[in-house]
């Protein structure tokens, strides 16, 4: 059963080595010229000015975490979703339950303009 | 044939053996990257009535080595303050999930490397891998439009996974399974018993998460060019702009992959049940009108072809507008099926229980 997993971990290995040769390639193949204009951040042509690790809207972050919850139900859904011929009514009804509640939270978060964008 | 050839690598120990062919078959993935760049620049000609590269070699089918081989002998600049080590090890984060995946994807009932039954959760995991190349790209290049960039494409990315775990969730019921061959296995019958049909909606949803998960045209604010120049690899050049390149056209096949497998019935055959079956008897006409892998390969690039000719048709959307789609459209529909699909299977209605 577990040696299946062998060839997938051989071939994550393979595609990691083979995606570092033309890396490597490139590192070693191209030039090296130092500039101190050509080195330094992009920013249309002006010098750069204060840090480029700047503040951010946190709406980004309040995406992230809803994709936490949202991803978290997906994961809890995959086994169900496999084994629901066989569950019966309990298996039905309680997934139902997880989902109305859930839908809730959703309908909540649509309510509150968490998922406006503007 | 197959005789021959077994008795030529016989003496070869297995694992080196089944090393060789996933050699193989990677760098053959890597030319049908490479080309597809060259597809998306002539299939772009001819949309927009020009011809796109057509000089190096006949009809231009040098270009994508021409190209390489350029951009091996390029500079690859490091922004003075940029994190030395996150800034290489980004473009290896994002092209290296993108052709791990293909370790389980079956290109026939018996062609696959590895036939394990976790295959849709290894899949899901390896395309959520690729998020970590745009993040720590943007983030490593000390740059604010590659900042930007990243963040866009991350809320973008996570946004429309959702709606893609929730279209993977329905698939898993019709088929119940984890296993692709087994879920292939499931569609058998004609072309309406492919999940397509029956899973429509879902369908469409993962066709326009594809599209987004891989920030391709119309949903391509990640690197629109008319606001942050190139978005998160905006710093990269030579090499690693390469592998930014290639690793978008990887996920694409990737998707247009799963896309033929999970809702085009893979290999099988369209003529199934509309033909009689005598025909597939046939010598050589049987095998080429049956199932096979050419089948799998001809619906991968059908789709293929799609995401080119999405690009040449639609306009960009606006980021509150693709957020909005993700959010408020395509989340609620999946959803919605879901329930659907569940109260179907419960009382043992057609089509998805039989």
């Amino acid at each position: 059963m577990l040696e299946n997993y062998l060839p997938v971990l051989v071939f994550t290995g393979l595609a990691l080595i083979m995606s570092l040769i033309p890396m490597a390639l490139g590192l070693a193949l191209g030039p090296r010229h130092r500039d101190e204009a050509k080195d330094s951040p992009y920013e249309c042509g002006f010098e750069a000015f204060e840090d480029s690790r700047m503040q951010f809207d946190v709406r980004y972050y309040l995406v992230a975490i809803l994709f936490i919850i949202f991803d978290l139900e997906i994961a809890f859904l995959f086994p169900w979703a496999v084994a629901i011929r066989e569950l019966g009514l309990a298996g039905f009804l309680s997934m139902a339950l997880f989902l109305v509640i859930l839908t809730v939270g959703f309908i909540y978060e649509w309510g509150k303009g968490a998922l406006d964008w503007d | 044939m197959i005789d021959w050839w077994q008795s030529l690598v016989a003496p070869f120990p297995p694992l080196l053996l089944t090393m060789a062919y996933m050699l193989v078959f990677i760098l053959v993935l890597f030319a049908c990257v490479a080309y597809a760049t060259l597809a998306e620049r002539r299939v772009l000609g001819f949309m927009q009535v020009r011809l796109g590269p057509n000089r190096v070699g006949p009809r231009g089918l040098g270009q994508p080595i021409a190209d390489a081989l350029k951009l091996m002998f390029k500079e690859m600049i490091l922004p003075h303050d940029a994190d030395r080590f996150l800034f290489r090890t980004a473009p290896l984060l994002s092209m290296a999930p993108a052709i791990a995946a293909w370790a389980v994807i079956p290109f026939s009932e018996h062609l696959n490397f590895a036939d394990i039954n976790a295959g849709l959760l290894y899949i899901l995991a390896m395309t959520s891998l690729g998020v970590y190349g745009v993040i720590v790209a943007g983030w490593a290049s000390n740059s604010k439009y590659a900042l930007l960039g990243s963040l866009r494409s991350a809320a973008q990315i996570v946004a429309y996974e959702i709606a893609m775990g929730f279209a993977l969730v329905g698939v898993l019921m019709a088929s119940g399974s984890l296993n692709l061959g087994d879920i292939v296995m499931e569609q058998q019958g004609s072309i309406f018993n492919w999940y397509w049909l029956p899973l429509f909606p879902l369908f469409l949803t993962y066709l326009i998460a594809g599209i987004a998960e891989t920030n391709r045209a119309p949903f391509d604010v990640v690197e629109g060019e008319s606001e942050i120049v190139a978005g998160f690899h905006v710093e990269y050049s030579g090499m690693g702009f390469a592998m930014f390149f290639l690793a978008e056209y990887a996920n694409i096949i990737l998707i247009s992959a799963l896309t033929a497998l999970l809702f085009l019935g893979g290999w099988l055959s369209p003529l199934e049940g509309i033909v009689p079956a005598s025909v597939f008897h046939l010598p050589v006409i049987g095998a080429l009108l049956g199932s096979g892998a050419h089948w799998f390969v001809a619906k991968t690039c059908f789709f293929i072809f799609c995401f080119l000719w999405f690009r040449a048709t639609f306009p960009r959307y606006r980021y509150d507008q693709i957020m909005r789609l993700g959010w408020k459209v395509l989340l609620p529909v999946t959803l919605v099926w879901i329930v659907v699909e569940g109260v179907f299977l419960y009382l043992q209605l057609p089509p998805w229980f039989d």
